[in-house]
C-alpha cells in the first residue's frame, strides 16, 4: 500500500508536468491547427533559465527558499513567454498563408535551433542544479511520507492549471481564443484580432511549458539540452490522450499518463514505462479516436 | 451613402470572382443582392467585412475607406455580419455566442439593453442561453447568427442566406424579424436566394452574374421586371 500511494503521488506530479507542457501543444494546435515542434525545447528552455537565474541571482539568500522558487518561477515563466512569442512571429506568421507542411517544416527547424543553441550556451553534458534550494523534508499525509518538492510541485500545476481554465472559461480573451480555435473567420467577424489571440496563445503555452522546465530542474536536480524531446513526446502523447485542441482534455491526459506510467513502472516493469504509456494511448485511440474529451459536441449542424 | 462599393475586384489566388462591382446603400434602406449559386454574393458581403482582400476598386463608409482596414477593425466601423451557414460557435453556449457578437463594445450598458432587444426579437435564445450553440436546431442557430451580429449595435447588417435550409414558416419569421430590425434603424443589406421573400422585404435589389452587377432597381419594379420573374422568381407574377 505504501508503494502504491508513493507511486501514486509520484505519477501524479510528474503527470501535472506533462499536463503543464500538453497545454502548450493543445493550445497552439486549438488556434493554428500546427504542432509547435518546438515547445518541448522551449520547456528546456525554461528548464536552463531557471538554473542560471537560481545560480546568478543568489535569490535563496535574500528571500527564502520559498521565496526564491516562487519569483524564480515568475522570471522563467515571464522569459519563456517572450521567447514564445518572438517564435510565433519569426516562424510562423510569415507562414501563415502557406501550405501547412511549410509552418511544420518551420517547427521543426526552430526546434532544432533552440536545441542547438541551449547545447552550445550550456554545453552537451548534463548539468546540475543547486540541491540546497527547498529544504529535503518529507511531509506526513495519512501517515505516508511525502517529499515536500513533490507536493509543491503537484500544488503548483493545479494552481496554474486551475487559473487557466478560469481565465479560458470566464474571460472575455478566453472566450475569444476558444472562439478563434472554433472558426477563425467567424471569430474576425466578432471583430477578434485573431493575430493577437495567436500571440497570447504563444505567451501563454510557452510560460506554462517554462515552469514545467524548472519544476522539473528541481524535482529531479538534473537537466540536459535534449530533455524537450522525450517531456515533449509524452506531453505531446497526452494532448492527444486527451483530445488534440481541447483544453482539459490536455490537463486529464497529462495526469492520466504520469499515473498510468509511475505505476506501470513500479508494478508490471521499470523497463517497460514508455511503451506502457504508448500502448494505453494506442487502446484508447482504438476506442475513441477523437482522444479522451475530444469533440465532445459536432460542431458543425 | 451609408455605404459604397465602386469597381470592386475580388481574386481567389488568380481566378477574378468580382469583375468591377459598384453599388450604393442608402441609410435605413433594405438592400437585397440576387443571384444564382457562384455569382458572387458571399465573396461581395465577405469583401466587405475585410475577410476577403479587395485587388482592386473601394469601399467606403460615409466616406471612410473599408477596404483597407483589417476584418476586425471593420466590426468597429459599425458592420456586423451573420454569415452564410450560420458558423455559430457550436462548442460555446448560446450566451457565448452572444456577447462574442459585443466583443469590440465597451458599453456594459449598452450591450445589456441590446441583449434585452435580441432577447424579445427571439424569445428562443433567452430560453437556451445556457445551452451549447451546436445543439440548437437549424432555426435556433440562425436566430442566433443574426443575434450576434446585432450585439455590435451595427449601424449596417450584412445578412447571408439567412433563409438556407429552413422550413417555410421558420423563413416567414426571420423575415417579419429583418423587418422589425430595419424598423429600429439598422440599415441591411440581405444577400438571398429566396428572391421573391427578398424582394417583397427590401426597398432595392441588385441582381449578380458571376462576378458582375447586371441590374439594379426599386424591389417593386424587380419584382414585375419579366427578366427577373423568369430567372429568379420561376416565371410567375409576384
Ligand atoms: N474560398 C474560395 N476559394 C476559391 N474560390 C472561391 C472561394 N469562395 C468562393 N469562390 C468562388 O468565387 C465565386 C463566387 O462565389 P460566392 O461569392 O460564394 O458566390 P455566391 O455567394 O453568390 O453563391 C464562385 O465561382 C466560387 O467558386
Ligand atoms: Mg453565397
Amino acid at each position: 500500500m505504501e508503494q502504491f500511494f508513493q507511486q501514486l503521488t509520484n505519477g501524479l506530479a510528474v503527470g501535472g508536468i506533462y499536463a503543464l507542457i500538453a497545454l502548450g501543444y493543445t493550445m497552439v494546435y486549438g488556434v493554428l491547427k500546427l504542432i509547435n515542434f518546438a515547445h518541448g525545447d522551449l520547456f528546456t528552455i525554461g528548464a536552463y533559465l531557471g538554473l542560471t537565474l537560481l545560480t546568478s541571482l543568489g535569490l535563496a539568500d535574500r528571500l527564502g527558499p520559498l521565496g526564491a522558487v516562487l519569483l524564480l518561477a515568475v522570471m522563467v515563466m515571464g522569459l519563456v513567454a517572450i521567447i514564445g512569442a518572438m517564435l510565433e512571429r519569426i516562424a510562423y506568421r510569415p507562414l501563415r498563408e502557406s501550405p501547412r507542411l511549410s509552418a511544420v517544416v518551420s517547427a521543426l527547424g526552430a526546434s532544432i535551433f533552440f536545441q542547438n543553441a541551449v547545447m552550445l550556451i550550456y554545453g552537451a553534458r548534463f548539468r546540475v542544479y543547486p540541491h540546497d534550494i527547498l529544504p529535503k523534508i518529507a511531509v506526513n499525509i495519512f501517515g505516508l511520507q511525502i517529499p515536500l518538492i513533490r507536493i509543491l510541485m503537484l500544488l503548483t500545476s493545479v494552481l496554474l492549471m486551475v487559473a487557466l481554465y478560469l481565465f479560458i472559461q470566464r474571460t472575455k480573451i478566453g472566450t475569444a481564443i476558444r472562439a478563434a480555435a472554433i472558426d477563425q473567420g467567424a471569430a474576425r467577424l466578432m471583430g477578434i484580432d485573431v493575430d493577437k489571440v495567436i500571440m497570447i496563445v504563444f505567451l501563454i503555452g510557452p510560460s506554462l511549458g517554462g515552469a514545467a522546465g524548472l519544476m522539473v530542474g528541481l524535482y529531479y536536480g538534473q537537466i540536459n539540452f535534449t530533455m524537450g524531446w522525450v517531456y515533449g513526446l509524452k506531453a505531446f502523447t497526452a494532448a492527444i490522450l486527451g483530445g488534440i485542441g481541447n483544453i482539459p482534455g490536455a490537463m486529464v491526459g497529462g495526469i492520466l499518463l504520469g499515473v498510468i506510467e509511475a505505476l506501470g513502472a513500479a508494478y508490471i516493469s521499470i523497463a517497460w514505462k514508455d511503451a506502457i504509456a504508448f500502448c494505453v494511448l494506442i487502446l484508447i485511440l482504438i476506442v475513441r479516436p477523437t482522444g479522451l474529451l475530444g469533440e465532445r459536441v459536432a460542431e458543425k449542424v | 451613402m451609408l455605404l459604397k462599393l465602386e469597381n470592386l475586384h475580388v481574386k481567389y489566388g488568380n481566378v477574378e470572382a468580382l469583375h468591377g462591382i459598384s453599388l450604393g446603400v442608402g441609410e435605413g434602406e433594405i438592400v437585397t443582392i440576387l443571384g444564382a449559386n457562384g455569382a458572387g454574393k458571399s465573396t461581395t458581403l465577405m469583401a466587405i467585412s475585410g475577410l476577403v482582400k479587395v485587388s482592386e476598386g473601394s469601399i467606403l463608409s460615409r466616406n471612410a475607406p473599408l477596404h483597407t482596414l483589417k476584418a476586425h477593425e471593420v466590426v468597429r466601423h459599425g458592420i456586423a455580419q451573420s454569415p452564410e451557414g450560420r458558423r455559430v460557435f457550436g462548442t460555446l453556449t448560446v450566451n457565448e455566442n452572444l456577447t462574442l457578437g459585443a466583443f469590440t463594445a465597451t458599453d456594459t450598458g449598452r450591450i445589456q439593453k441590446t441583449l434585452a432587444w435580441i432577447y424579445t426579437l427571439f424569445p428562443r435564445l433567452q430560453e437556451r442561453c445556457e445551452q451549447m450553440a451546436g445543439t440548437l436546431s437549424g432555426g435556433e442557430q440562425q436566430m442566433l447568427a443574426i443575434g450576434r451580429a446585432l450585439m455590435a449595435a451595427p449601424r449596417i447588417l450584412l445578412l447571408d442566406e439567412p433563409s438556407l435550409g429552413l422550413a417555410p414558416i421558420l423563413v416567414k419569421t426571420i423575415f417579419e424579424t429583418i423587418r422589425e430590425i430595419n424598423r429600429a434603424g439598422v440599415t441591411v443589406v440581405l444577400v438571398e436566394q429566396n428572391a421573391r421573400a427578398a424582394l417583397k422585404l427590401a426597398h432595392r435589389g441588385y441582381v449578380m452574374e458571376v462576378g458582375r452587377i447586371v441590374l439594379e432597381d426599386t424591389a417593386e419594379a424587380l419584382l414585375s421586371n419579366p427578366e427577373v420573374r423568369n430567372a429568379y422568381l420561376g416565371g410567375q407574377a409576384a
